[in-house]
């Protein structure tokens, strides 16, 4: 196994189909008590103090540095620091580099803190949820950001954790104009253990839980872009050469798991017809990251390009 | 009088499809439901919410697809809005 092992097409085909990646427990005890060390503990809740004012104290008081956009993400974090450690285990470097090449670009972070109820008590603001939404604004491009979620500490279902549904990641919405959906089947809530990681993609559809416990929720979350095509990043040995092909919708025996397999299996809230269209852009992003125009499953692309119906003949 | 208002989100344009997604709003303020309150769908289909006497207020339409545009997806299609009136005290 070389130092950052790289991701297998197998990992690769989920996160195409879902948009995330989770790895649970990754992360060493030690950095997860440095990172909380360097994060810092909010104020105890005072009456009549706004909840802005906690917030920004803790984040100003957070030993994390500030970064500008656009930097490389090699150079954003001191080696030595809670960050720049995590980001050089050989699993976060070799998922970095299967996703968005070797060399990515820094784009954001973010300490999430979410607070228990004796904050809004204190402060007299309403304690709820986060409403549902995709980052940053509409995104009409084929490829993608790699956002890591991280979670330093143990979360409880008490303490809400980020709720986020999968396979929502290719549709292409405004933000938070989709915050009327409060609930959609399928959806997940990072219930986990301390130093656990999710990768996702930008356009997953997720939002802060609620926090009912009597502690603070810290999540870290950093964005990144790649500065190269996110062209057969991952591990090549892994990648079949052709599709494997299956009759279409009903098969006598099991299958074995594959990359077809994968990419064609539905989520819960799926459509009954935009279904079939979440399968085509799952096939397209294939293509785009395995540079193969030409790959297909379950036959919905060869369909449709059929070049004996695009052309007039003569 | 007070409304409650009930969304639905259904598998196809058939107010007797599954549900997918669903929020409900509580202008009573006697309850306060919130993103990511619950994993379990009030009700299997949209005609259970007649029988439950929710009154359906608006469906979303059903609209071709733009030239070009087919396999953009974005928002859910299958809205369904419901309501009570509900008594309260005075």
């Amino acid at each position: 196994m070389s130092e950052a092992p790289l991701l297998s097409s197998l990992d690769m085909a989920r996160f195409v189909a879902r948009g995330f990646l989770r790895f649970d427990g990754v992360v060493p005890a030690e950095i997860n008590a440095q990172f909380l060390a360097e994060a810092g503990e909010a104020d105890y809740p005072k009456p009549g103090r706004k909840m802005l004012r906690t917030y920004g104290e803790l984040l100003a008081g957070a030993q994390i540095p500030e970064v500008p956009p656009g930097v490389p993400l090699a150079d954003a974090y001191s080696p030595g620091s809670a960050v720049g450690r995590l980001l050089d285990l050989p699993l976060v470097k070799g998922a970095i580099q299967s996703l968005v090449g070797s060399d990515p670009v820094f784009d954001h972070y973010f300490l999430h803190v979410t607070f228990p109820p004796a904050y809004y008590e204190a402060s007299g603001g309403e304690n709820v949820s986060q409403h549902t939404h995709q980052d940053s604004t509409i995104d009409p491009s084929a490829g993608f950001d790699l956002q890591i979620m991280y979670y330093p500490h143990k979360v409880t279902r008490e303490m809400g954790g980020t709720r986020f549904i999968p396979g929502t990641h290719l549709r292409r919405v405004s933000e938070v104009a989709l915050g009327r959906y409060q609930n959609i089947a399928g959806q997940q809530h990072m219930v986990c253990e301390a130093g656990t990681l999710l990768f996702l993609h930008n356009g997953i559809w997720h939002g802060g839980g609620v926090n009912h416990s009597d502690r603070t929720r810290t999540m870290f979350k950093v964005r990144m872009n790649p500065s190269q095509p996110q062209v057969r990043r991952w591990d090549m040995t892994t990648l079949p050469n052709r599709p494997a092909e299956r009759p279409i919708f009903f098969v006598k025996t099991a299958q074995p798991e594959t990359v077809e397999s994968i990419l064609m299996t539905p989520e819960p809230w799926f459509e009954q017809d935009t279904g079939r269209l979440e399968y085509v852009n799952r096939i397209r992003l294939w293509r785009h990251l395995t540079g193969d125009p030409t790959y297909d499953a379950d036959y919905w692309a060869t369909r449709l390009e059929n070049p004996a119906r695009a052309h007039a003949d003569g | 009088m007070r409304q409650k208002v009930l969304v639905l989100y259904l598998a196809n344009s058939a107010l007797d499809a599954p549900t997918i997604a669903w929020a409900l709003y509580d202008g009573t303020g006697e309850t306060r439901p919130m993103a990511g309150d619950n994993d379990q769908a009030p009700y299997r289909t949209g005609v259970d919410a007649l029988k439950d006497g929710w009154r359906l207020i608006q469906a979303a339409q059903i609209l071709p697809h733009t030239r070009g545009d087919e396999f953009d997806l974005a928002y859910l299609k299958y809205e369904f809005f419901f309501e009570k009136l509900v008594e309260i005290a005075a």
